[in-house]
């Protein structure tokens, strides 16, 4: 599919979720269809669905032991292995949990990227490039900072966590109510994303509407959470109210909860029910990768590969019987059929 | 480029320009990628696998065909077979369900692959390669394809996308860059492997890697040496060992109640300059015998590499075999492997898993060292060690009287192979020989080396004459690299570990980098050993004049 029609195709569908919550609650005034039912329905859509996910991908098995070695590896004792190299070729749990560690929270693999510059007449050159790292790293961290504070609306008393986040999101203190800038961040890393798979002609190509769609998602998702905060001002005690029943199982639909409200938790409810059908996948996947969760042992201790059968080989025994002649006048030793050795006078 | 390269070209040098004018970025208004149909260009694609060579092994479909032909003679019920063939393979491998469900197309491998480097089409960035098979996956094996479509990204396997499948199959060296950038350790080399086994069982394949694997199953070797004739080729590198160092060096083969058995790719047994590193290993060998060294060659497990890795992991299973089997009839108690590269691929993520049943009841035990009394520790499972680990023991030791002053006619680079980079992490050891027997050592950019290592542009089964095209290309970013410590070091001789590399790099050289050598790495440790009895050494292996010896032939 051509970007053109990719970026109509997953704004158009994100444009009209919006006008489906609008006309739902505004015109038709299923607030409990919107409030409680779908989010409902999203939440066990993303957990049931990813628990399935995660278990498919377990049940898969794991024949070979082929981590990417991106290290020296463990060998004669005198040749010095530094701590890259370990965590990079990992040798036993402790190790390769480092790497898993690294990997998960500070995207390691992604710190390495570089980027390619063809110059006319052999001039090729990798230059650093840490800027896909920079803004996937604002992307993920913000996008969980935003998760957390919204524990605002789903706990009483909250966590103690909360309010340090809040005040920290808030430290500049600029504007009424006070102006977080993770959610800021959140939008702007959500936009360069977007802008790399636009402007970069080889991003542009290889992306599909499924890599659109879950970017103009947020980008909607932010954009009604600003608008709400700072903009419309919407009735934090009601929404309170609505989200507390939805956690403790009694839920009720408060009067006067505008519908700015409704497209936003419409969005959440897509953005939830629609991960574990789509590469957000790979924020579970991420663990079970079997190029960096194992070992560099293979040659240490034997891993078993539960499917290994019995193989046809061609047999020493067959590889003599067709050669034997060959083998006895070139003086090559063999099974059957050797000259007698000469007797000792 | 409207004329495909050819072999001529290479060896004029020629229509480098036009190679070069290649753009990465496609237009903004180039049709989608799933509508833009495969051209199968000649010179960048291997010819057909023949049928004498499928029988052999009994392989599906044996017939002649070719890519370039409109019919590819397929069974009718081709796709019925490969879609099983796909859903078996999703419930036994979990990196194959995973990488078909977890890429985001960030586009971080986009531009580390050789091949789309040197080439500039786009199927060719690993993440749309994988593409290729996700689109199919996503059809047939999720809701959200079967219900969506293209809007999923998702389309019906035809004949055609057959054929691209096999087109770019034949385009990755499963050398395993991209999965080192990758986030999620997405590794293109696996997708490529499990293609090239689905596209096998419909029969088709490239002779490049049909005929060694036939060769290899029958003979023992993938250049189907028979046993005398392997013999005989030992023979005549003795003879000129002697003539080279007056000293007269004596293997053995098929022996049984050797320590060691010693296997190593047929490639250096066969053409130069890998015939100079087997020259090596023979000294070093001959060297070591009075030192306690007990190894003995064999004819039917002749050959460390493994073209099976590149047909499927059966196949790989039914040729490795032979070590083991070899090493239990003949009594040995450890394996020493050459420099190859993705035989050490094999032994070291693959084979023990596989075959390790095979060694019940044999000799074999964690390797020791009979010269030093190193126990290789990090090989106590699989019990076989790389000669690199083996010999850097040695140097560690003061075991090797080394001149490496006979070496300073060489300013040498190393080529890290892709498979003992990054299926292995052998980076240390080889500089570690290097260093201690040559004076002229000097690394490439960072960003070329290591576990960053290019494909020399031949490997996992690309290195045939008819695709030069594609081995240029896929090779540039290598040969690029030694340019640039050419121009600045003088670099003029590129070292590797590898008996594919051997093969490819003499014609890349020749083609980008003119001036620029090829050696194995044990080439260069003969070439400085100090050995019992030898006369006053004058040549290297090569037959080329020592430093500061020649002056002294002009008297």
């Amino acid at each position: 599919m051509n970007v053109i029609l990719s970026l109509i195709v997953s704004s158009v569908a994100v444009f009209g979720l919006v006008v489906i919550a609008f006309v739902g609650v505004w015109g038709a005034h299923l607030e409990w269809l919107f409030g409680v039912v779908i989010p409902y329905l999203a939440v066990i859509t993303f957990f049931v669905g990813m628990i399935y996910r995660v278990v498919q991908w377990g049940k898969c098995a794991m024949p070979f032991r082929i981590p990417s070695t991106c290290g020296q590896q463990k060998t004669l004792p005198w040749l010095k292995r530094t701590y890259v190299d370990k965590l990079d070729n990992p040798v036993g749990t402790v190790a390769v949990v480092g790497r898993m560690i690294l990997e998960v929270l500070c995207f390691r693999s992604l710190f390495r990227n570089t980027r390619l510059e063809f110059g006319n007449g052999q001039e090729i050159k990798y230059k650093s490039a840490k800027w896909l790292w920079f803004g996937s790293i604002v992307f993920h961290y913000t996008f969980l900072i935003v998760l957390l504070r919204h524990l605002r609306f789903f706990t009483e008393p909250m966590p103690f966590f909360v309010p340090i986040i809040e005040k920290v999101d808030g430290f500049f203190q600029l504007y009424v109510p006070t102006l977080y800038q993770s959610g800021l961040l959140l939008g702007a890393a959500a936009t360069f994303l977007l802008l790399r798979r636009v402007i970069d002609g080889k991003m542009r190509y290889i992306s599909l509407p499924a890599d659109y769609f879950p970017l103009f998602l947020i980008l909607g998702l932010a954009t009604t959470g600003v608008l709400m905060r700072y903009v419309l001002k919407a009735d934090v005690v009601s929404i309170k109210e609505l989200t507390m029943g939805l956690v403790s199982f009694r839920p009720v639909v408060p009067e006067g909860i505008s519908v700015l409200f409704y497209i936003h938790i419409f969005l959440v409810s897509v953005f939830f029910a629609y991960f574990p059908f789509s590469k957000l996948t790979h924020m579970a996947g991420v663990f079970l990768s079997p190029t960096r969760n194992v070992s560099n042992n293979s040659r240490i201790v034997r891993h078993i590969n539960p499917w290994n059968y019995p193989v046809k080989v061609h047999t020493y025994a067959a590889y003599e019987d067709e050669f034997r002649e060959k083998m006895i006048d070139a003086g090559l030793p063999v099974e059957k059929g050797a000259p007698e050795p000469a007797k000792p006078e | 480029m409207e004329e495909p390269l050819k072999q001529a070209d290479v060896m004029k040098g020629t229509r480098k320009e036009e190679v070069l004018d290649i753009d990465h970025s496609p237009s903004l208004f180039k049709r989608g990628w799933m509508k833009t149909p495969v051209d199968i260009r000649p010179s960048m694609h291997c010819f057909a696998g023949e049928p004498a060579r499928l029988k052999v092994v009994d392989f599906p479909n044996p017939r002649v065909w070719s890519a370039m032909d409109e019919d590819w003679k397929l069974p009718t019920n081709w796709k019925e077979i490969v879609m099983d063939a796909f859903k078996v393979r999703l419930d036994r491998f979990r990196t194959f369900k995973l990488f078909m469900d977890i890429c985001v197309r960030c586009g971080a491998c986009a531009d580390k692959c050789q091949f789309f480097i040197g080439s500039a089409d786009p199927k060719n960035m690993p993440v749309l390669r994988a593409e290729l098979f996700r689109s199919v996956y996503r059809k047939n094996f999720t809701t959200a394809g079967k219900l969506l479509g293209p809007i999923a990204g998702a389309r019906d396997l035809t004949i055609d996308v057959l054929k691209e499948w096999w087109y770019y199959l034949y385009q990755c060296s499963e050398c395993r860059r991209c999965s080192v950038f990758c986030p999620y350790g997405i590794d293109m080399a696996e997708i490529t492997i499990i293609g090239r086994e689905l596209t096998n069982l419909i029969g088709l394949n490239i002779d490049w890697i049909a005929a060694p694997v036939a060769f290899c199953y029958k003979t023992g070797n993938h250049l189907g040496i028979q046993p005398h004739a392997y013999k005989s080729m030992l023979e005549f590198f003795q003879d000129e060992i002697e003539i080279v160092t007056g000293v007269r060096v004596e293997p053995s083969y098929n022996r049984k109640g050797a320590e060691i058995l010693f296997i190593t790719p047929s490639g250096d047994v066969f053409a130069d300059p890998g015939t100079w590193t087997c020259m090596g290993y023979m000294i070093l060998f001959h060297y070591l015998e009075s030192l306690g060294l007990d190894i003995t060659w064999s004819t039917y497990a002749s050959e460390g590499g493994n073209f099976g890795l590149f047909t499927s992991h059966e196949m790989m299973k039914r040729l490795n075999s032979k070590m083991y089997a070899e090493a239990k009839r003949l009594g040995v108690k450890w394996i020493l492997g050459g420099e190859c590269g993705h035989m050490w691929r094999v032994v070291n993520q693959y084979m023990g898993t596989m075959n390790l049943d095979l060694a019940e009841g044999s000799n074999l035990e964690e390797p020791v060292s009979p010269i030093t009394g190193t126990k290789f520790e990090n090989t106590k499972s699989t019990k076989m060690v790389h000669i690199c680990e083996f010999t850097a023991d040695l140097i560690k030791h003061n075991k090797l009287k080394l001149d490496p002053s006979r070496n300073d006619n060489l300013k040498v680079t190393f080529h890290d192979s892709c498979n003992p980079a990054r299926a292995m992490g052998l980076l240390e050891e080889p500089r570690y020989v290097i260093k201690n027997v040559c004076n002229n050592f000097y690394e490439m950019p960072p960003t070329t080396i290591r576990e960053q290592t290019f494909c020399c542009g031949g490997g996992s089964g690309l290195n045939a004459g008819e695709d030069v095209e594609l081995r240029m290309r896929g090779g540039l970013p290598r040969a690029n690299a030694v340019k640039f410590v050419h121009e600045k070091y003088g670099v003029n001789m590129l070292s590797c570990i590898c008996a594919i590399d051997r093969a490819v790099f003499p014609d890349l050289m020749r083609y980008w980098v003119p001036g620029v050598e090829v050696t194995g790495v044990h080439e260069m440790v003969a070439n400085a050993m100090v050995l019992e009895g030898e006369k006053e050494k004058t040549v290297n292996l090569r037959n080329e004049p020592l430093a500061g010896t020649e002056e002294s032939e002009d008297v």
